[in-house]
């Protein structure tokens, strides 16, 4: 089972690894969802749903669904 | 010499798009609309020297070429259609400086289109701040364009931006990326099949029709060449948006440097706040109060002086103008009244976009869709649909217009059709009088059952609109992908100007085009109610009895006896036999059929009805309780009683009665359709609930 970005905890850092599920809406992908950037999950609506993130600088809130599609490998800095 | 230069605004949502506009054209602009969709057309002339102008479009916010609303695919079929009427002689991209980067992302695809384009930086004036320089003159370079350091807020650089537009042609039309990189055996093969046309443009329709749908205004026919899948295809786009990155990214890696122990961290501070768990919902819901009371209370201020204004006006021209002339009474009693019951509603109007407005340009409106958008998308609604069901309880025509800010069709649909659900100041009057007449005066644990039934009936509307939203979410089919990506803007303190122009131009759209509905339908309504046919209207006055002691109650009875007898007094007659299931007469039955006009006509019709219209204002209610709970059928038996008492406020609170809201929601769908469907669907429902509870308490 991969690491997704719904699996961070808040705070939590990652790197996206694979963003290539048919799934993701190509304007996620845009706005800087790609492998190799950077992921940081700032803050969680309740019941963790959406969630709101720093992805290459920009600043997203997308739905848990979405999150679970974006595979990561978690970082510590 | 006059010459005109075209010019597209495109950007990024967020970046201050519309400052620039606003900076550049003043008040110099109008909003029309796209044909046959909803999307709003704003253009602006802006004076450039020696006599140029430049006509401005206002493009909607976009994050890249490829479309995913409606609004998006505006920008994509102007862009590739080089023989519409606004195609850009010059573009220009408006980013922000701290999302430079992901702003690029949209300015490298335009440059690809071998459109001239100036990339202006705005907000340039936070750059110290942010610790953020910028290599001007590199950029320049390397991105082939002209740069303009923007600050809408100091009114900074608009005059270099207005050069730079005039000088449009020294820029280079030299492409960012070449798109044959990410797959050179296919782009080739394109080309071949297509050797006259650009192979960017080409790939733009291809990926366009697989994600999104056929470029309408097209005129090439790109189907035949189908060799990848949409599998495929979406991976290719994948593959461009990543170079598209590096090129980016290897540009700002030389020209921007960010010295990050300057971030004030203002975001966080005010997020940790304003979307907590607790506090952020405490304080949500306190700014919904103020909206509920500035749109609720203060509103009422001006509205009773317009109300005021135009009763004396529609006096002022009986009395002045030739007495008892047809012309005389159309204008006093059905135009002038008409017209005021457009003007009546600007005052709510004003204030919710207002702080619609407010709550946009500071970047909190976000925040609240994500707080909400859990809860709401389990009835099919979406974060953003509480702010117009809240302001529904004031009046339905702002909350409707306020669904503009929901980008998803479906769920902004959705929102429209349950609105007018919500329980509107327009009904409480009639709510008001009902209750007093059949719901007894007593008290249980110290609770007022009347007070009690007001509220109930407050829950209901607002349970049937989210209820409704369940069903029609299960019904209606779109062929559209939803998703949901919300960027998360920088706080920011509104601009002055920006808020006024939106409340002004949202005013104007509402005075101009559902005014002009209501006051065609006000006009009929009073000449259905003014004249009838045959000798007993014409005739009334040897009809009536002269029972009256004063000839004031005797004008009453005339003046009661002619509705009965005028055109719409046959129409209540006419539908009798359909409202006798739900325990109503003829008599209200005028009143339901004058009620569509709005539904607070319903007391002031059935005051004329029962004869009691020139009573003073404060005894008015009293007086047509009196009458009305004295109403008997012709066997003796009340017509006014809990059963149908009871039956009447369900049909009110359920039924669409508000001709301004059907004409609001046509404009805001562009289609009969959805406000007939509208109708139809809220009327049957009122009918239905209503029928069950006077057969059942009968």
């Amino acid at each position: 089972m991969h690491l997704t970005i719904a699996d961070l905890k808040k705070g939590e850092k990652g790197i996206i690894t694979d963003s290539s599920s048919k799934d993701i809406p190509l304007k996620l992908l845009e706005m800087g969802c790609l492998p190799g950037n950077k992921v940081h999950l700032l803050q969680l609506a309740p019941f963790a749903d959406p969630m709101y993130l720093n992805v290459n600088d920009s600043f997203l809130a997308i739905r848990k669904e979405t999150a679970a599609l974006i595979i990561i490998k978690k970082t510590d800095e | 010499m006059s010459k005109q230069i075209n010019v597209a605004l495109i950007g990024n949502p967020n970046t201050g798009k519309t400052s620039v506009f606003n900076a550049l054209t003043g008040l110099n602009q109008k909003v029309g609309n796209y044909p046959g969709i909803t999307v709003d057309k704003k253009q602006g002339v802006c004076k450039l020297s020696r006599g140029v102008k430049a006509h401005i479009l206002d493009l909607p916010g976009t994050y890249s070429l490829n479309a995913s609303s409606l609004d998006e695919n505006v920008v994509i079929e102007l862009l590739l259609n080089k023989n519409d009427k606004d195609y850009p002689d010059v573009a220009i991209i408006v980013s922000d400086v701290e999302n430079l980067k992901r702003n690029l992302l949209l300015f490298t695809q335009i440059k690809d289109l071998k459109i001239p384009t100036i990339l202006v930086i705005n907000m340039s004036d936070l750059m110290t701040r942010k610790g953020i320089s910028l290599d001007i003159e590199l950029l320049e370079t390397k991105l082939h364009t002209k740069i303009a350091l923007v600050s809408t807020r100091k009114n900074n650089g608009i005059q270099e931006l207005k050069l730079l537009i005039e000088n449009y042609k020294t820029i280079s039309k030299e492409s960012c990326l070449d798109i044959s990189s990410i797959d050179a055996a296919y782009f080739q093969s394109l080309q071949k099949a297509f050797p006259s046309q650009d192979v960017y443009k080409l790939w733009l329709v291809i990926t366009q029709d697989a994600n999104f749908g056929k470029i309408t205004r097209q005129e090439l026919d790109i189907s035949k060449f189908k060799t990848k899948s949409n599998q495929e295809l979406k991976r290719l786009q994948q593959k461009e948006a990543i170079k598209r990155y590096q090129f980016i990214n290897s540009i700002l890696k030389e020209g921007q440097t960010i010295d990050r122990s300057k971030a004030t961290g203002l975001r966080s501070k005010l997020d940790r706040l304003l979307i907590h768990k607790v506090w952020g919902y405490v304080i949500f819901f306190w700014i919904l109060l103020t909206i509920f009371q500035a749109i609720y209370d203060w509103a009422t201020v001006p509205m009773d002086l317009i109300d005021t204004t135009f009763a004396s006006l529609a006096e002022w021209i009986k009395n002045t103008f030739p007495d008892g002339g047809m012309v005389t009474d159309l204008v006093a009693e059905g135009i002038v009244s008409g017209i005021g019951g457009i003007v009546i509603f600007i005052p709510q109007i004003a204030f919710l976009f207002l702080f619609i407005s407010i709550l946009e340009e500071s970047g909190y409106m976000s925040r609240v869709v994500f707080l909400m958008d859990r809860i709401m998308r389990r009835f099919g609604l979406s974060g953003k649909s509480l702010v117009p069901l809240i302001s529904g309880t004031a009046c339905a025509i702002p909350a409707v217009m306020a669904t503009r800010n929901i980008e998803n069709w479906k769920e902004r649909l959705i929102t429209i059709l349950v609105v007018p659900f919500t329980t509107c100041s327009a009904r409480l009057p009639v709510y008001l009088i009902i209750i007093a007449l059949v719901i007894p005066d007593g008290s249980i644990i110290g609770l007022n059952y009347q007070a009690l039934t007001l509220m109930a009936l407050y829950l209901l509307g607002f349970g049937m609109a989210i209820f409704s939203a369940y069903i029609l979410d299960r019904v209606l089919k779109t062929k559209h992908k939803t998703f949901f990506v919300v960027e998360m803007p920088n706080y920011k303190l509104p601009l002055l100007k920006n808020v006024i122009i939106t409340v002004i131009e949202k005013t104007k759209t509402f005075v101009f085009e559902a005014g002009k509905i209501i006051l065609a339908i006000s006009i009929i309504l009073w000449v259905l109610a003014s004249y009838g046919p045959g000798d007993k209207f014409n005739n009334a006055e040897s009809y009536v009895e002269t029972t009256a002691q004063t000839s004031y109650e005797r004008n009453d009875q005339i003046a009661a006896f002619k509705l009965e007898h005028s055109y719409i007094g046959i129409i209540g007659k006419t539908i009798e036999p359909l409202i006798k299931p739900l325990g109503y007469d003829w008599k209200i039955g005028i009143g339901l059929v004058a009620s569509f006009a709005a539904r607070e006509v319903f007391v002031g019709t059935l005051a004329t009805i029962y004869s009691v219209g020139s009573a003073n204002d404060g005894e008015q209610i009293d007086t047509i309780k009196t009458k009305m709970g004295n109403e008997t059928y012709a066997d003796g038996t009340k017509v006014f009683t809990l059963a149908s008492g009871i039956s009447l406020l369900l049909f009110y609170a359920f039924a669409m009665q508000c001709m301004s809201t059907l004409a609001i929601v046509k404009r805001e769908t562009k289609s009969w359709k959805w406000p007939i469907l509208q109708f139809i669907g809220m009327t049957a429902i009122a009918y239905i609930c209503a029928l069950i509870a006077f057969q059942f308490l009968k």
